[in-house]
């Protein structure tokens, strides 16, 4: 308030505008309008101000509305904040919003009281109604106030594994509002969105891909898994999400598939190959792999055949994407199919045209076929802007060939009599260009550009005459008669780049017009100081010519004109005047370069090169801002060249981490192509069945098998956009009721059972028809990867173990007998089962690090103590594969002691196995990856591992309590492997002992935001006390508190990095349900504990 | 600029705010945040950052942004541009300046001009402003200046409805009607007396679920649904009356009230006539692909179901011709103008709706003409003759004629002005497309459907 004083003195430019504003009637009609013509800005906002405090809900809301309106206009409406902000509770929807719209305006640049409304928004997303939630979640993430960062990465944890895919679309938003506020939240925000790109929700995918796209688009591996899913989603994702999930897939595509464009070449001689093939080896070696070779990916064939439709989007931005995916992926002949479309787009608005158009232009330089039968929808209209207009031009020109040029030129003929003088001057460029790529043209266009010299508009003949001289050049013929007539024109025309046109014209073929050319000397030295510089310029060259030719006749003129341009106010003309002189005039100074004036001046020149000014666009990836702007803009990312062999196609395969299906999908690739089929066309009809659309497939049965397969996908799409209605809704109601009655499991072991035994019949071969079956194995993960809850973990968990088992029965049984079927399957992802570790005594070390970790403890009291873990886990986690590390294989568990490396670590055993019949020296910890702050303690490298042997060493890893990867290289004497640890949250604490009085004081301190509780069912057999306790130290590193209640159980642990407390706290309740309590500064674990401590209790 | 001191010095804040002490200092002690790392920037961010409508005069009456604010100095790029175009129509869509990239559309007088700050398809920014322009012609009857600024608080509720973060989030005209009703002169008045309000106390509920388009919930006592099939020819008729170039677009237009869930399918006699075609997103692709009907669940109201295009392969029918004699003398201020319109294969049809327009060359001072039908204006300002012919009789042809004045001393134009035609045709789709039936399947009524055909000139064109 103290600087309106002065504020009023530079605002009082504004005041009269406002002053009309609030006597228009249409704003407010509450405040007399008078008042207006009395009031200062304070005193009007002090008005504001009132309204806003009043109790009246319309009072308010017209404040609002005039305040909304303030903003529109641009005008400063921030120092109403405080008075605004206090109304963010309000139950009135309307103020609500209107609050929202400012505080999104204002909150920057007011942090401190824009914190005042996160409570409301905090509380909001707690609210049981989807649409509340997601809109704090978006108002939360749009106040742009660095200090809510930890509080914006929590909603947006949360919000990610929320029930309803709208709140997961408005997570995926607000990943990138995140982002863009704290860059340095990158690695947790990619842990999101790796989350959310597993979701199956249409809603959700086009804003995740945005998130991806904006966060991390380099990280092209995590896409992998979800690059199926995203192709079969596509028809169905709304439109915006469309745009950018296919120039998303452009990309990707690019780096994983080889290119489809090298088997357009013959592959006539293949017979004859073998003469070839000495004579020149490397070479025809190479072709002869690609053509081949070359079969498209079937991943490759499934997005081109997946984004076709989408060419009929009324979406222009939709259709321009699936055109460049095409144009930059699909086969040459394939890519036709785009130019219809593109074509239909012209008709748009202005804006669209142009920038399709441009497209085009690019486009058909290179391949004229595909927009030539089009020729005639790029005819001009009077009307069409000149924008419009040279681009039309420009593509018309591109198509011109032996069969069109008479049709088109005498379509340019109209055009060159246009109004619009600048695009009658393209038209003659554009004819111009004609001429030199049409040689049988040639003479007739420069006839008809000769015509349009005597044309009365000046920029016309202009034009003309520097086309015409670039025509001359290229057509070294006899046609002194044009330069003749040209230089009679030379009196009439005053634009200086046709002035000069002639005049380099004349002098370079001087010799054909012997009689003119001095005269033309002599009628421009007189006028040559009034010329322009470029005109200049040209007499002097015109000057030295003559002179080197003609010396007798222009001797005099010459020397006359280089002593014009000797004073001239140009350097640049003084410069070339001197130069001249010394080349041309013999004098004693001049040096060994006389002689070969003649030569300099009158060499030949080449032909200037008449080209599309689209020519070299085609290295910017269509359809982007680059394109247009033809520049790079800022944030492009270059289109890869195709790679020269393919990545692993393995990776798409989808393997949704330890499941069960992902286990028996791969094996159902080993299935004969034939059980595939019927499997999936099976598993087609049921979803016939329930979409209650007429069922084409029975029809198909005849048909052939390729047949079959595009027609299966297809209607699985058509499924997908037909169900719309009403099979989706009762397919997720389905599926919620399923994942509740835990039916969804049955069904899926019922799947294994059926698999695996398809599997036992047929094992040996591995049919490469990966989309099959992933296809089918989506379906059948269908229900997992929907219910992306927050049961997610539990039900991953029961899988975990009937997968375990399965696999340990699959495996176990087929292992011995066939090991490269093993190496088939990849088994990359597949959990061992435990196998018992000897985990070496925790007890020697522990006494003295207790001593050392009281000190650290952060309140300091001596009741809190580390006490010794009471359940070591024995879950190995694998971190290098035997295959993937040629041998050597290593897992890791965490041991749960004091790290004796450093008291800030996590103490982590690995165990390093020879799988090789070869020993491995030097085995060690190369280069690291950590996130920033983290730090790890590497065991002393080993020598020597001798085969069938392992060996256990340990290492500490700081993780700064947070659940981020630490990636480090494991490496061996000649190699090395990309490995990563990544802690469960519950791995990052050490267990405290502590009284209840304690724990309770403890706990009274730590409410309100530091808290985080929820409801959760408890299964009967699990409410004994013994059962919770084992349940929850297995889950996580905690100690517990003795009790006085029955009904209440309290663990209480520290974290290890900073070692604060976390206090977690049991409470069985009636009907068996609980409420799990979690106290802690350290909100983002422990809301992360929570969520995992949930599913352990409630498993059955 | 986000490195505020008050926000950066938390012992500052807590000076001011003695109640959130606790709180804040609770966040503070999170090891993540770090007050300093929020100076550096430069984080890419993409998509819209902000919106600026600029009238014709140049005045920037609405900003809108959606990230940081950007002054509105950067239109002064927009400026430069619209100033260095000939006419509006001119001004290039996509402008780069150092720091930002403006791209811009021009709609009904009025520049939208969007902030990019880095690499989007451009057609997806220019495709979305539309959008928006649509959607306030839809809520306000006419996308104008007075009408935006007579709104503007329910302009600034759908801009932040149908952009998070720069992003479209709900675009569909369907879902906006039910998150904010358009305003209506009954619901003002009423606002005014009750002090309610046009956001809509219930939520939306197509925008959770797989059809998007369409609410739940739909009720009519008077079940209907109406297709209309308008098609426009696009031609360009040379100096000697022979067709250039010919092509019919087509579009089918809905207004579907039906309750409830109804299933459509439509099919049509000759569906091969169809070339080329868009679909709204309600339709189902493969349906089309394998047995050419459109089936789809409608949205409610009014859409445009699909277009069309005809190919310029098959013969158009072109319903008029024109018969036309302009000149300009040599040396002399004056010129003959001399234009006969009549019609031509018309069907049995009236061709009615005649317009023509002519943009006559800058010398042209004034016309003297008389119109045997309808009646003419000449803008000597703009150069723009028009003539409202209106209904064309075989027995009459309307005919125009006169004297051309031109300035004097000016060379005489080069070329003749192009005459732009308008007609209509009730009751013909001049391709001959044929609606065959509408079944509706999900629902138990009996509603009622009707269609009708319309032919246009669309960008009809003669050359002289």
């Amino acid at each position: 308030m103290s600087g309106n004083g002065i504020g009023y003195g530079e605002q009082g430019g504004e005041v009269a505008p406002e002053l009309a504003q609030e006597a228009a009637p249409t704003t407010a009609p509450s405040v007399p309008a008078a008042f207006g013509l009395f009031s200062s800005d304070t005193k009007k906002n002090e008005d504001l101000k009132q309204m806003l405090e009043s109790s009246k809900d319309s009072a308010k809301l017209d404040a609002m509305k005039r305040i909304v309106g303030m903003i529109a206009k641009g005008k400063n409406a921030s120092e109403l904040f405080p008075a605004v902000v206090k109304n963010v509770a309000s139950k009135n929807i309307e103020i609500k919003k209107l609050v929202y719209v400012y505080l999104m305006r204002y909150a920057e640049e007011q942090q401190d009281l824009a914190l005042l409304s996160i409570s409301t928004f905090q509380r909001a997303l707690k609210d049981p109604n989807q649409l509340i939630r997601a809109s704090a979640l978006r108002v939360l993430s749009s106040i742009r106030v660095p200090i809510i960062v930890p509080i914006m990465m929590l909603a947006i944890k949360e919000a990610s594994s929320d029930l309803s895919p709208y709140v997961r679309k408005n997570a995926a938003h607000a990943i990138q509002k995140l982002y863009s506020l704290d860059p340095e939240q990158k690695e947790m925000l990619i842990e999101v969105i790796e989350k959310l790109l597993r979701d199956r929700s249409t809603l959700v995918a086009g804003s995740v891909v945005m998130a991806f796209e904006e966060v991390c688009p380099d990280r092209i591996d995590l896409i992998h898994k979800n690059y199926r899913k995203l192709c079969n989603l596509l028809v169905d994702v709304e439109e915006w999400g469309q745009v950018v999930i296919i120039h998303m897939l452009t990309r990707y595509a690019r780096t994983q598939f080889v290119s489809p464009w090298k088997t357009d070449e013959d592959v006539g001689d293949e017979y004859n190959e073998n003469n070839f093939y000495e004579s020149d080896e490397e070479q025809k070696e190479k072709d002869r792999k690609v053509k081949k070779t070359y079969t498209m990916d079937p991943d490759h064939r499934l997005l081109l055949r997946n984004t076709k439709p989408l060419l009929q989007s009324r979406n222009a931005a939709v259709v321009m994407a699936v055109a460049q995916l095409y144009w930059h992926l699909a086969p040459k002949s394939e890519a036709g199919i785009i130019s219809k479309s593109l074509v239909r787009l012209l008709r748009s608005n202005r804006e669209v045209q142009y920038i399709v158009l441009q497209n085009i232009a690019t486009m058909s330089i290179q391949r004229k076929g595909m927009f030539e039968p089009y020729l005639k929808s790029f005819y001009v209209r009077s009307t069409d802007p000149t924008m419009i207009k040279t681009l039309k031009l420009e593509i018309m020109t591109n198509l011109a060939n032996e069969a069109n040029i008479s049709t088109l030129l005498r379509e340019f003929q109209t055009y060159v009599k246009s109004q619009d003088k600048q695009f009658a001057a393209a038209t003659i460029q554009a004819i111009g260009r004609c001429a030199t790529n049409i040689s049988e043209v040639t003479d007739t266009c420069l006839n008809g550009l000769v015509c349009l010299l005597s044309n009365r508009d000046e920029i016309v003949v202009a034009e003309s005459v520097v086309v015409i001289k670039k025509l001359l050049q290229t057509q070294p013929a006899h046609h002194g008669e044009i330069i003749k007539h040209m230089a009679k024109l030379l009196d009439n025309i005053t634009v200086p780049v046709a002035r000069a046109s002639i005049l380099w014209l004349i002098g370079e073929y001087c010799e054909r017009v012997p009689k003119i050319a001095p005269d033309v000397l002599r009628k421009t030295a007189k006028s040559f100081t009034n010329e322009d510089d470029l005109v200049k310029l040209q007499i002097l060259n015109l000057g030295a010519k003559l002179y080197l030719t003609n010396s007798k006749q222009t001797k005099l003129l010459t020397q006359y004109v280089l002593n014009l341009g000797k004073y001239d106010q140009s350097y640049d003309i003084r410069d070339r005047t001197r130069f001249i002189r010394q080349l041309i005039v013999p004098n004693e100074k001049s040096g060994a370069l006389s002689k070969y004036a003649k030569k300099i001046f009158l060499a030949q020149k080449p032909a200037p090169l008449l080209e599309s000014p689209f020519k070299d666009r085609d290295h910017f990836q269509l359809g982007t801002l680059s394109h247009t702007l033809n520049s790079r803009a800022t944030g492009y990312l270059e289109l890869s060249d195709w790679p020269e062999v393919a990545p692993d196609p393995a990776v798409r395969n989808v393997e949704v981490a330890e499941s069960a299906k992902e286990w028996t999908a791969i094996l159902s690739k080993t299935k004969k192509e034939k059980p595939t089929e019927k499997f999936y066309s099976e598993s087609e009809e049921e979803e016939e069945d329930s979409a209650s659309t007429s069922a084409t497939e029975s029809e198909s049965g005849s048909e052939s098998e390729k047949e079959r397969k595009e027609e299966s996908s297809s209607n699985e799409s058509s499924e997908s956009s037909s169900s719309t209605g009403v099979s989706s809704d009762s397919e997720s109601e389905e599926s919620t009721e399923k994942k509740t009655s835990g039916a969804a499991e049955e069904s899926d072991s019922e799947d294994i059972k059926k698999k695996a035994k398809e599997i036992s019949k047929s094992r040996s071969t591995f049919s490469s028809s990966d989309t099959e079956s992933s296809s089918s194995e989506e379906s059948s993960s269908n229900s997992k990867s929907e219910s992306d809850s927050n049961n997610d973990s539990d039900t991953e968990k029961s899988r975990n173990a009937t997968s375990s088992k399965k696999g340990e029965k699959t495996v176990q049984g087929r292992k011995a007998p066939n090991k490269q079927d093993v190496f088939l399957l990849d088994l990359d992802d597949f959990y061992p089962v435990t196998t018992p570790v000897a985990v070496p005594a925790a007890a020697i070390l522990s006494p003295s690090l207790t001593a050392d970790l009281e000190g650290l403890s952060l309140s300091g009291s001596p009741v809190i103590d580390v006490t010794t873990q009471v359940f070591v886990p024995t879950k190995m986690h694998e971190m290098l594969h035997r295959m993937t590390g040629k041998g050597l294989s290593a897992h890791y568990q965490f041991s749960r002691q004091p790290c004796i490396f450093g008291d800030r670590m996590v103490s982590v055993q690995v165990t390093l196995t020879n799988t090789s019949d070869q020993k491995i020296e030097n085995i060690h910890i190369g280069e690291k990856k950590l996130p920033p702050g983290m730090r790890m303690h590497e065991f002393n490298p080993i020598e020597c591992l001798e085969p069938e042997r392992s060996v256990t060493v340990s290492m500490g890893i700081d993780f700064c309590d947070s659940t981020q990867t630490a990636s480090f290289q494991l490496c061996t004497k000649d190699d090395h492997f990309n490995v990563n640890i990544q802690p469960p949250v519950g791995e990052l604490l050490l267990p405290v002992t502590m009284s209840e009085k304690d724990f309770k004081k403890e706990q009274g301190m730590l409410t309100g935001m530091n808290e985080t509780s929820a409801t959760i069912d408890v299964a009967p057999q699990n409410s004994t006390s013994r059962v919770i306790t084992e349940r929850l130290m297995k889950a996580a590193n905690l100690g517990v508190v003795p009790s006085g209640q029955d009904k209440i159980h309290r663990f209480a642990a520290k974290t290890v990095h900073s070692g604060s407390l976390m206090l977690v706290t049991v409470e069985l309740k009636e009907s068996s349900t609980a409420q799990l309590i979690i106290n802690t500064e350290k909100t983002v674990i422990g809301s992360v504990l929570l969520r995992e401590l949930k599913p352990v209790l409630s498993q059955g | 600029m986000l490195s505020q001191p008050t926000a950066a010095d938390p012992v500052a804040f807590r000076a001011a705010q003695p109640g959130a002490e606790a709180w804040v200092s609770a966040l503070c002690s999170h090891p993540t945040w770090s007050p300093v790392q929020n100076a550096l920037k430069g984080i890419a961010e993409k998509m819209i950052h902000s919106l600026f409508l600029i009238n014709c005069s140049g005045d920037i009456f609405l900003e809108k942004h959606w990230k940081s604010v950007v002054s509105q100095s950067v239109c002064d790029y927009f400026f430069e541009a619209q100033e260095k175009a000939i006419d509006v129509e001119n001004v290039p869509p996509v402008i780069s300046t150092p720091h930002h990239y403006l791209i811009s559309i021009y709609r009904d007088k009025i520049f939208f001009v969007s902030v990019i700050q880095t690499e989007v398809p451009p057609l997806f920014v220019i495709e979305f402003l539309h959008r928006v322009a649509d959607t306030f012609q839809d809520y306000f009857g006419e996308c104008s200046e007075t009408a935006i600024k007579d709104n503007v608080v329910i302009v600034y509720e759908l801009l932040e409805e149908m952009l998070d973060n720069g992003f479209p989030l709900a675009t569909e005209s369907n879902i906006l009607k039910e998150l904010i009703k358009p305003p209506t002169i009954l619901r003002s008045v009423v606002n005014s007396i009750t002090g309610s309000s046009n956001v809509g106390d219930t939520l939306p509920t197509g925008q959770l679920s797989n059809i998007p388009w369409r609410r739940a919930g739909v009720k009519y006592t008077n079940n209907e649904a109406y297709f209309d099939v308008i098609e426009e020819i696009d031609a360009i008729i040379d100096k000697s009356g022979s067709t250039v170039f010919a092509e019919i677009q087509g579009v089918i237009d809905s207004c579907i009230k039906l309750s409830g869930m109804p299933d459509l399918s439509l099919s049509f006699m000759n569906p091969r006539l169809l070339d080329d075609v868009s679909f709204h997103p309600c339709i189902r692709f493969k349906r089309w692909e394998s047995e050419r009907v459109l089936s789809f669940i409608p949205p409610d109201g009014n859409f445009r179901l699909i277009s069309y295009r005809v190919s310029s392969q098959n013969l158009v029918a072109i319903p008029v011709y024109v018969k036309h004699l302009i000149s300009f003398k040599e040396n002399s201020s004056s010129g003959r103008f001399d234009v006969t319109i009549g019609p031509k294969q018309n069907m049995g049809k009236t061709v009615e709706g005649v317009v023509m327009t002519v943009h006559m060359p800058k010398a042209v001072l004034n016309m003297n003409l008389t119109a045997t039908q309808g009646s003419y204006t000449f803008d000597p300002v703009t150069k723009v003759l028009a003539w409202d012919v209106g209904k064309i009789t075989p027995q009459k042809l309307p005919n125009l004629k006169g004297i051309v004045n031109l300035q004097s001393g000016a060379p005489k134009p080069e070329e003749n002005p192009s005459l732009n035609i308008q007609f209509k045709i009730q009751q013909l789709a001049i391709s001959g497309l044929k609606v065959n039936r509408l079944d509706m399947y999900g629902e138990k009524y009996k509603p009622f459907k009707g269609v009708k055909y319309i032919t246009k000139a669309g960008k009809f064109q003669v050359r002289t």
